[in-house]
């Protein structure tokens, strides 16, 4: 996620940066793929048309201020993932597959 | 109708998209935001994959075993049969995007109509193209409300551009013998039946932009009939047919 | 490369037991491979080098539109005014992305842009090299294209997070670009005779500035020293000229090209070409803003920004007027 480490100093005559997601055909959910600028959310939902899908039909788009996203703090890290990186049955390689099964 | 006829028609609509894209392409890298640099690069694209397909159907219909890079590369100014519009040089972002957006209404309307078009090829390639054309005028309309809106100074410069270019729209729905006969074969719509619809999607947009539409209905033609192209069109063509006028023949 | 001469904080690198523990943590997790994220604590000489080297690269993308914008106009067909057109418009893509990455480390874009127009940041010195024929557009892809591919893809795994994934983005566009120029460079080889001599004649005008690009050897310099164990530089200037070399010397010989260095020859024994060192004098004086095309390429930047001032104050003043109208409406 692209978000500023501090807010940058807000200048006058700047468009606000965005950050976007896309969800793509498969259904799959939307994703951040970057960041542009745009004077407001219309045209930023129309650049990311322009600057991140090259216009593909069928696409779903959003884009969010920049500044609006709030993200966890650097010294929360451990509090939150550690206690689901001991769950390793959460990850497919804890599993053994034997070979005759094939790919999984 | 007569396959001359046809092929007319189909360098009408090549030609507007050949000569709109080089201009919009000569933009390239000096956009006033990177965003807009990529999304004028876009609709250039667009315009230039249009142009091969209806330069290409134009070459195919003449039969004088000529590619769609020979009609664009190997005519000279007589035979180049778009608007005046999409010749005018950019100016500015102001003057370029009022030209785009005024050619945008005219361009979905005229290709919706083709999309139903007798001519199956016709029909496909304006299928294509309208999709493509309904995201430009999208954006080009919001653009040019958003300058006419905006400041001061971007109101004056929109209303500079719309003063400018307003006599040259006139000529997108002139009428003549190849058009009564294309309309009379189903091929494409009579240019005049756009009038209504190009009316009110310009009369709505502007309105929001806070322009005022210029009351002397004049209009400079010659362009769809090659008549009188204006003397930009021949400054365009120094530098597009350069290439292949320097090296006849040559394979690039 | 598009990042040339970046100085670092210049103190040399220090080892593991010289930093404090948190300097430590980070250099240890940059060591295990690990990606530095923008709210990550780094060091202040990490975040500025950073700056200057991503904020670097993204001018040279969008400098780099121009020499080949030269030509968008006089494309020889339709096809390859399309394909040329694609390719300078993603170059404004990966600067846009390089400038998004570099905004995470809190400068903005306008303030990069702004730096760049007045001399305080630079760009490549490849772009500062005039476009004269056709047979150029093949030479950039087919060099300038092949020199920045051989930094950009081990700089896919560099430390900072937002610059990795933004080159990975890049690389995955880029690989048709040095293949379009290198097409040219086959049309033209298999061309009229006056094609031909187009296309050597672009060879030798790009073949030592494609070599500049990768800067001056710097085996020995502290900065680069730091800058490698930071991950923000993946291999020395040396390694990457001569593997730029090496794969560039048997594809102008596919070519029937002279490559101008009297001196290139295969050595066995290093299992690489031995070749003739660039003008250096000239790079420095292109750096000091004397190339052929500084004062151009740069005036061409601003009188844009300059010109399109109006036009993105305009656009933000009518975003304001509609928020204000919905608030009013609320």
């Amino acid at each position: 996620m692209n978000t500023p480490e501090k807010a940058a100093p807000k200048r006058t005559g700047e468009w606000p940066l965005f950050e976007v997601f896309i969800r793509g055909q498969h259904g799959l959910s939307h994703r951040h793929v970057g960041s542009l600028h745009a004077p407001d959310a219309e045209m930023a939902i129309k650049n990311a048309r322009d600057v991140y899908t090259r216009r593909n039909e069928g696409v779903s788009i959003w884009v969010v201020e920049a500044e609006a996203i709030h993200a966890s703090a650097p010294g929360e890290k451990e509090a939150l993932y550690d206690p689901s990186n001991d769950k390793v049955y959460r990850h497919p390689t804890f599993f053994d597959v034997p070979e005759e099964v094939g790919h999984m | 109708m007569d396959n001359a006829s046809l092929f007319q028609c189909l360098l009408r609509f090549g030609d507007n998209t050949l000569v709109l894209g080089h201009r919009i392409s000569e933009w390239c890298g000096k956009a006033p935001a990177l965003e807009e640099d990529i999304a004028l690069a876009n609709t250039a694209l667009d315009l230039i994959g249009q142009t091969q397909m209806w330069l290409g159907y134009a070459a195919e219909v003449e039969g004088a075993d000529r590619s769609a890079d020979d009609l664009a590369m190997l005519r000279d100014v007589w035979d180049f049969r778009n608007i005046l519009m999409v010749e005018r040089p950019n100016i500015d972002f102001g003057h370029t995007i009022m030209r785009q957006f005024l050619f945008d209404a005219y361009h979905h309307a005229q290709l919706t109509a083709l999309s139903r078009s007798s001519d199956p090829r016709i029909a496909e390639i304006a299928a294509k193209s309208v999709k493509e054309a309904t995201y430009h005028l999208d954006r080009s309309a919001e653009t040019v409300i958003a300058l006419g809106d905006g400041t001061d100074v971007s109101h004056a410069k929109m209303q500079n551009a719309l003063d400018l270019l307003w006599p040259y729209a006139g000529e997108m729905f002139e009428s003549d013998d190849v058009d009564a006969q294309m309309a009379a074969s189903g091929i494409a719509p009579d240019p005049a039946t756009l009038r209504d619809a190009w009316d009110l999607r310009v009369r709505d947009t502007l309105s929001l932009a806070t322009l005022n539409i210029p009351e002397d209905n004049f209009a400079h033609k010659g362009g769809r009939t090659g008549a009188r192209h204006t003397e930009h069109l021949g400054h365009m063509l120094t530098q597009m047919q350069w290439l292949q006028r320097a090296y006849p023949g040559a394979v690039w | 490369m598009y990042a040339q001469m970046i100085q670092s904080t210049g103190k040399g690198v220090k080892s593991l037991d010289e930093m404090d523990p948190t300097e430590r943590a980070f250099q240890e997790r940059i060591d295990a491979g690990g990606k530095i994220e923008p709210k990550d604590w780094m060091p202040a000489g990490y975040r500025k080098n950073l700056i200057r080297q991503i904020g670097q690269h993204a001018h040279s993308e969008i400098i780099g539109q121009l020499p080949e914008g030269n030509w968008i106009t006089r494309a020889p067909t339709l096809e390859r005014k399309a394909i040329l057109l694609a390719k300078v418009q993603d170059e404004a893509g990966h600067g846009l992305y390089l400038y998004c990455a570099a905004e995470t480390l809190g400068i903005t874009r306008d303030e990069m842009f702004e730096a760049l127009n007045e001399g305080r940041m630079k760009y490549s010195s490849i772009f500062n090299y005039p476009t004269l024929t056709w047979a150029d557009m093949g030479a950039v892809g087919w060099l300038v294209d092949g020199a920045a591919i051989m930094n950009q893809v081990p700089l896919q795994r560099t430390s900072y997070g937002p610059y990795a994934r933004a080159m990975v983005r890049i690389c995955k566009e880029e690989s048709f670009h040095q293949r379009q120029g290198f097409d040219i460079m086959m049309k033209m080889c298999a061309g009229s005779e006056a094609q031909k001599r187009m296309a050597q004649d672009a060879l030798n005008r790009f073949w030592y500035p494609s070599l500049m690009m990768f800067g001056p050897s710097d085996a020995e310099s502290v900065h680069s020293a730091q800058s490698m164990a930071w991950k923000i530089k993946m291999n020395t200037n040396d390694e990457l000229r001569q593997k730029f070399v090496d794969q560039t010397v048997p594809q102008a010989e596919y070519l029937g090209l002279t490559v101008p260095d009297e001196t290139i020859k295969w050595n066995d024994e290093k299992g690489g070409y031995d070749f003739a060192e660039p003008d250096w004098t000239e790079f420095y004086d292109v750096l000091a803003g004397n190339g052929p095309c500084n004062h151009d390429r740069l005036e061409t930047r601003k009188q844009a920004w300059d010109d399109g001032a109006w036009v993105r104050e305009g656009m933000l003043a009518h975003a304001a007027k509609k928020r204000t109208a919905k608030v009013a409406a609320e």
